[in-house]
């Protein structure tokens, strides 16, 4: 648009003016909403990554005692189980379950271990030594997993939060940058066009005043020119006092007319 | 978000790691199989003679194509072999998760997610 400051495209009309003020105004509340939720969900953000990296480190400790527990079993089996565990597992006992939070207007999921009930693959590891081992090892391992599903929903809420929290930031971003100040720019334009349009207007109008203020003038006058003449012949006819009474009557009802234009 | 749509049938987990550790997770009962025809295993064990490309496509198997899976486990040894492709897995569902092996302690500084966390407060 004619090289000037960026605006939008709109006749410089009261209507427009008014569009365009009503658009700043949703435009800054939506840009304080915004960066609020942008608030809320970076305190959250931050929060996660800190649950994270201290999950991990509890995983590495949880993991660790796990596969101690699993050398113990080694030992009293007294022999590699892993192949004979390969092939009796055959559906799962823990599983997860994702459930929703909401943290202003983002789902994050949040997974949830549990198990179900009646299947148990193993019934018959350990069954000639070593069965509490194999118990034991169970449930460090349940254990251990239980983190795992902890620091899973973590994780994946901190990828979530990571990418809605990007968004956010744009669109706040644009709304301050981009959209704010073109609506003002667009508002500053209607507002300089709409004084000139005053300003043309005034100056016709006084143009117009002008004109009829001298019309009226050279009316008068002519007005007063045929007037003294008729009253000159008047004067030659009547008697002279009269004729001046008369005349100054109708020079006061002049000047009435005079007061209305 | 159509990733969180499907996040409600995704109850298993997953695991590529040595033996084990898919041993001890399978003890824990995580272990599935999926019905006769296809006879699809939640698990993978990797051992030094398994080559990279069974892991790259077990890794894809379990991360793209499969539905029923919400978390994918890793040994972080494994992790190392296949790095790039679990650096640049970005996606939500499932959430991959690089877990320590017995014979490998566990190191923060290679972890995917563990990185990111750290670039994002600047350490």
């Amino acid at each position: 648009m004619s090289g000037a400051a960026d605006r939008e495209a709109v006749f410089p009309t009261r209507q427009s003016l008014g569009l365009m003020k009503a658009k700043l105004k949703g435009a800054e509340t939506g840009h304080s909403l915004l960066k609020r939720k942008s608030e809320a969900l970076t305190k959250r953000f931050r929060d996660i990554t800190r649950r994270i990296d201290e999950a991990k480190r509890k995983m590495g400790r949880v993991m660790q005692i796990a596969s101690l527990s699993l050398a113990e079993v080694t030992y009293a089996v007294g022999g590699n189980i892993g192949y004979q565990i390969q092939e009796s597992a055959k559906s799962a006992r823990f599983r997860i379950r994702a459930k929703q939070e909401n943290v202003s207007g983002v789902l994050l999921p949040a997974f949830e271990s549990y198990l179900t009930e009646g299947n148990n693959d193993f019934a018959m590891t350990g069954l000639g030594k070593g069965g509490q081992q194999v118990q034991r090892c169970r449930e460090t391992y349940a254990r251990a997993v239980e983190a795992l599903v902890e620091l899973a929903s973590l994780q994946t809420a901190f990828v979530i939060l990571d990418e809605v929290i990007k968004v956010v930031n744009r669109r706040v971003n644009a709304i301050e940058h981009v959209i704010i100040p073109r609506t003002e720019n667009t508002i500053k334009y209607i507002n300089s066009e709409l004084d000139e349009l005053d300003r043309e207007e005034f100056y016709r109008l006084k143009k117009v005043a002008n004109k009829k203020q001298r019309d009226n003038a050279a009316l008068d006058a002519e007005m007063k020119v045929k007037r003294e003449a008729a009253a000159a012949r008047d004067q030659e006819n009547q008697a002279p006092a009269e004729a001046i009474e008369e005349s100054g009557d109708i020079l006061t009802a002049e000047e009435d007319e005079d007061v209305i234009f | 978000m159509a990733s969180q749509a499907d996040s409600k049938d995704r109850q298993f987990l997953a695991v590529i790691g040595d033996e084990d550790s898919v041993t001890g997770l399978l003890l824990a009962g995580i272990g599935h199989v999926t019905a006769p025809p296809d006879n699809q295993k939640n698990f993978l064990v990797v051992d030094s003679k398994t080559d990279n490309a069974t892991i790259e496509a077990t890794f894809e198997k379990f991360t793209a194509e499969r539905k029923d899976i919400g978390i994918v486990l890793i040994n972080q040894h494994v992790a190392d072999r296949i790095r790039h492709r679990v650096d640049t897995y970005t996606a939500a569902f499932p959430a991959v998760l690089e877990i320590p092996s017995k014979d490998h302690p566990y190191d923060p500084e290679k972890d995917s997610v563990l990185r990111r966390v750290r670039r994002l407060f600047g350490e």
